[in-house]
């Protein structure tokens, strides 16, 4: 028993840690597509923006993948829920994603320049939509999602389309959307040189102001935020649905944690130090640094939603008692033993070879460079 | 309950998103394997035009890559999204095969084709074809998991119900893993990948030996790919033969549609070539026979037998009688958790409570089922006949015609006459449209044939899907139309004039992209 308990918690974390996975190497990307327009001034200064995260952009894509297998086979009631719950807003990030590779592979091999830029603003839409998405998503999660269950655990969602373009929701996106720049700026300058070099650097100070703000006004209003409450039910180690339980709602429920355990304060610090930390870093041109710093910020944001959230995943509004809770959402003992068990075989395995791909493509990308290479994007 | 036109909507959106991925899944697999050839000759023998095919064939090899990977991105999501009872209903096994094809096969595949594409000058040899070898490594590995998930829903092996959760559960990896039909399957699906990039290889070598341009490089790369087709096309049919023996032993209602068997008979069996199957009337127009051939094939026997529809529907009949006490005793269950005369009930009935399921798609209340009721879902159980007959039927010919086909070009090839044969190179042009149905009837006959489950015997279909608005599916599957045939547009135009182009076209000064002609010498 106590050893689900265990595993149901460490795949809450390696959830946590996918996430932040997710939104570091495919946030980064996006970013760049996000401000592909402005900083290349033409062709040639765009082309060398893409060439910076040609080599790596469909592998850092995998992180998105994985995230939906990882929640499939860890959390199948959440993937199940979640993702027919939330059907428009999935189909709109997934149509917007679904150009990305195509507009990477697709985009210089006509040198026609309509052809070129209806891919730019492919590559654009495609960067943007799917980050605002994405904080849209962890807002709604926060304020809880209007859906119940039958006996036999058919899930019905009850919601409108519209309502989960809510303010807080709209405040998420923009968060998400302000760090994927950051991160794609970070990126570009540790890469390029000259004018797009500073065009990055202005992005970069003014995507981490514009985060901080955000993520200041986000954590104010989680106060008054209705946030959930377990109030009874099965012990966590135990097998169970979420029929079982009763949750309650009221304002301010989501610093439960917070006040019992003060010492998480230090995850939302993080996030506020690494967003700090990045737009130093970047004024101070230390690029490479403030990746890294950027990087830590996404986690503590990441980290603050989880430990204000613990042990709801995704709270129901409109019948609060059949919320889903990692206790209850969770896969079996048998299935959660063998993915850890490929888990900590294939991760590791992952960091490493994806850091020697990084390694192998080192070095600034010049313009003269992809006017001549043929192999570039 | 769902709204039936909601789950033929969900259908019909499944069917067409999995088989338009499926259009540029088997160059993928086959193709990485054909560069990794070429580079191999070219690392051992030094030989430059190797290097080029390489490269060459890469160009093509990505531009087919990037919408294989653009339309797999809807497949990993359309599970929860539009199946989501199939979902949480079967996640705890199925999710597993697909979580670890991302960790396994699918960061390998994508991180290793970015260094493939930019490495060519900062890797040294050596090291770049291993890179390749990786490429085609991880994209043959996704095969392999995806594969493992598919054949669950076909055999449902190394599961149990957990009444307690409501769901599946695994119950043994390694039986998920090892089951007869995914390593079947597996076989027979990487193969077909092989075939058809071997026919694309040969089909567009073809096209420049016809009007006599980079002759050189086409001569080779026809006889690598004719070589690679004929061992291909080989393994193809055996295990085409293997899968229909597995399959038919785990599915017999499948391989009672794919014969268009009505009638149970004692054996030896004929096989039916041709016949004009009708579902309502429970029996077959103009067949045309091979006796023993039907025993042969699926029992591997002369005079064995082979179960057909009449005596499927009544063991149907059968276990949806046995099913309805267990669905109810489940509800039970559901109300109380601790109820223990409901939970001996339940185990007494389990085996059988997808068919307690199946019938709840005639009559919702269990208490008010009628004989009626259940001999019309016993024959609900067979799947659509005559898509299953025909296109298995379809494959098969294809096939042989390509088996043909490579054993004639390996041997012109060898002899070094495919060039003088012109009627031969335009037969080769022609042959490129063949693999790509042979995959896509293939599937159908896989998921057709398992209707009316989606994971068979477990989970009927109907009780899968979303619960969804139809106006919502109606927007989905618009919204798929409009986008996929724009993507194909773009993707052909751009295929084609890459083709056309051909290996060594100079550069103009917006030198395209991804342009792998490199010129070395
Ligand atoms: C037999 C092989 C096979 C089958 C049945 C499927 N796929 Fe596939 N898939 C591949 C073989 C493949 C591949 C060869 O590995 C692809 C094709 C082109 C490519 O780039 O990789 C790929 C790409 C691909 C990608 C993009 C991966 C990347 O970024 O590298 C995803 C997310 C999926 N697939 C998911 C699925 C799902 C959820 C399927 C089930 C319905 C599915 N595929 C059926
Ligand atoms: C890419 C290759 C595949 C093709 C071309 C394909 C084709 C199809 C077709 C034609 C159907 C429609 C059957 C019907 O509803 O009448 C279908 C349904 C379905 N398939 Fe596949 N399939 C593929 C791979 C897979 C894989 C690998 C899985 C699972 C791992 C899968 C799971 C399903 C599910 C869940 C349905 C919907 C339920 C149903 O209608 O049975 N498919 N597929
Ligand atoms: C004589 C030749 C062949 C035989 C006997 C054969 C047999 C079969 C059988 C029995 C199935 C159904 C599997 C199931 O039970 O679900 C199947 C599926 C399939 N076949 Fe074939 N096949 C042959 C040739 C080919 C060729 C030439 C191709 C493509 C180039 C191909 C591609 C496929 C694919 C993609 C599937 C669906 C996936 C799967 O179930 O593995 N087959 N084949």
């Amino acid at each position: 028993m106590d050893i689900y308990l265990t595993l149901k918690v460490i795949w809450w974390l390696l959830l946590g840690v996918l996430l932040i996975g997710l939104a570091v190497m495919v946030g980064m990307d996006m970013g760049v597509g996000t401000i592909l327009r402005y900083v290349g001034r033409n062709d040639l200064e765009r082309r060398v923006a893409m060439n910076i995260i040609g080599p790596h952009w469909d592998g850092n894509q995998v992180w998105f993948i994985l995230g939906g297998g990882a929640v499939f086979a860890a959390f199948p009631l959440i993937y199940a829920t979640a993702f027919s719950g939330l059907y428009v807003v999935m189909l709109v990030l997934l149509w917007s994603m679904i150009v990305r590779p195509l507009g990477f592979e697709y985009r210089s091999k006509l040198a026609s320049s309509g052809w070129r830029n209806v891919w730019d603003w492919s590559l654009f839409v495609s960067g943007f939509v799917p980050m605002l998405v994405f904080g849209a998503a962890i807002g709604n999660l926060l304020q809880g999602v209007p859906f119940h269950f039958s006996w036999n655990l058919t899930s019905y969602y009850t919601g409108s389309f519209l309502a989960l373009f809510n303010p807080f929701a709209i405040l998420c996106g923009l968060l998400s959307v302000a760090m994927s720049v950051l991160m794609g700026s970070l990126t570009l300058m540790n890469k390029s040189e000259g004018a797009m070099w500073q065009r990055a650097q202005r992005l970069a100070l003014m995507a981490a102001g514009l985060a901080v703000v955000l993520f200041a006004i986000g954590g104010f209003w989680v106060h008054a935020l209705e946030g959930y409450r377990l109030v009874g039910g099965p012990a966590g180690g135990m097998a169970q649905t979420p029929l079982q339980q009763t949750v309650q709602r009221s304002a301010g429920a989501w610093l439960d944690n917070y006040a019992v355990h003060p010492l998480l304060w230090l995850v939302p610090a993080l996030g506020f130090a690494g967003m700090i930390g990045a737009a130093l870093a970047a004024r101070a041109g230390r690029s490479f640094f403030g990746w890294w710093l950027g990087a830590a910020g996404w986690a503590g944001m990441i980290g603050s939603v989880g430990a204000a959230m613990f042990p709801f995943m995704m709270p129901s509004s409109s019948n609060p008692s059949q919320s889903l809770t990692l206790w209850n959402a969770v896969s079996s003992q048998g299935t959660l033993t063998w993915m850890l068990g490929f888990a900590l075989v294939f991760v590791p395995l992952v960091v490493w070879y994806t850091s020697w791909a990084f390694y192998v493509m080192r070095g600034k990308v010049r313009p003269e460079q992809i006017a001549h290479d043929e192999h570039a994007y | 309950m769902i709204d039936s036109t909601v789950v033929e909507l969900s259908r019909i959106q499944f069917a067409s998103t999995a088989l338009y991925h499926f259009l540029f899944v088997p160059l993928t697999l086959g193709l990485s394997f054909i560069l990794a050839t070429m580079e191999t000759i070219y690392v051992t023998t030094g030989k430059t035009i190797y290097k080029e095919m390489a490269q060459f064939w890469g160009k093509l090899f990505l531009i087919n890559f990037a919408i294989g990977v653009a339309t797999g991105l809807t497949m990993e999501f359309e599970f929860g999204t539009n199946w989501s009872f199939y979902s949480s209903f079967v996640g705890d096994i199925f999710g597993a095969p697909l979580a670890i094809e991302g960790l396994m096969a699918f960061f390998m595949e994508s991180t290793f084709v970015g260094i493939m594409v930019f490495g060519w000058d900062r890797l040294k040899r050596g090291q770049h074809l291993a890179v390749t070898y990786l490429v085609a490594l991880g994209s043959n590995l996704s095969a392999l998991w995806i594969l493992i998930a598919n054949s669950f829903m076909q055999d449902p092996q190394g599961a149990r119900f957990n009444p307690h959760t409501m769901r599946m559960e695994l119950s043994s990896f390694t039986d998920l893993i090892f089951s007869p039909d995914a390593q079947a399957k597996f076989v027979h699906t990487s193969i077909a990948g092989y075939v058809t990039a071997a026919i694309f290889v040969c089909g567009i070598s073809a096209f420049y030996l016809l009007r006599k341009r980079h002759v050189e490089l086409a001569n080779r790369s026809f006889r690598v790919a004719a070589v690679f087709g004929v061992l291909a096309t080989l393994g193809v049919i055996t295990l085409g033969d293997a899968l229909g023996f597995v399959g038919g032993h785990a599915q017999p209602t499948k391989l009672a549609a794919m014969e268009a068997l009505w009638k149970s008979e004692k054996g030896p069996m004929p096989f039916s070539v041709v016949a004009f199957p009708s579902q309502k009337e429970q029996k077959n127009y103009a067949e045309i026979q091979v006796p023993y051939a039907l025993s042969l094939l699926v029992t591997h026997t002369l005079d064995g037998s082979v179960p057909g529809a009449d005596q499927l529907e009544a063991e149907a009949a059968q276990r949806i009688r046995n099913g309805i006490p267990a669905v109810k005793a489940l509800q039970a269950l559901s109300r109380d958790p601790g109820d223990q005369s409901a939970l001996a009930t339940f185990r007494a009935h389990q085996k059988d409570l997808g068919y307690g399921f199946l019938v709840q798609g005639f009559q919702k209340d269990l208490d008010k089922v009628t004989d009626a009721d259940i001999q019309a879902a016993a024959r609900y159980s067979m799947p659509p006949v005559w898509p299953v007959f025909w296109s298995f039927r379809v494959m098969v010919a294809a096939g042989f015609t390509m088996l043909a086909f490579f054993v004639l070009a390996m041997i012109f090839s060898l002899q070094n006459s495919v060039d003088k044969r012109r009627w031969f190179l335009k037969i080769a042009l022609w042959m490129i449209p063949v693999p790509f149905i042979a995959n896509e009837v293939g599937w159908l006959v896989a998921e057709l044939g398992r209707q009316p489950w989606t994971v068979f015997g477990v989970l009927p279909t109907w009780m899968s899907a979303s619960t969804h608005s139809v106006a919502y599916m109606v927007f989905s599957l618009a919204g798929f139309v409009l986008i996929y045939s724009s993507f194909i547009v773009v993707e052909m135009f751009l295929m084609v004039r890459a083709i056309r182009q051909g290996p060594d076209e100079p550069h103009g000064p917006a030198a395209p992209a991804l342009s792998t002609s490199h010129a070395e010498a």
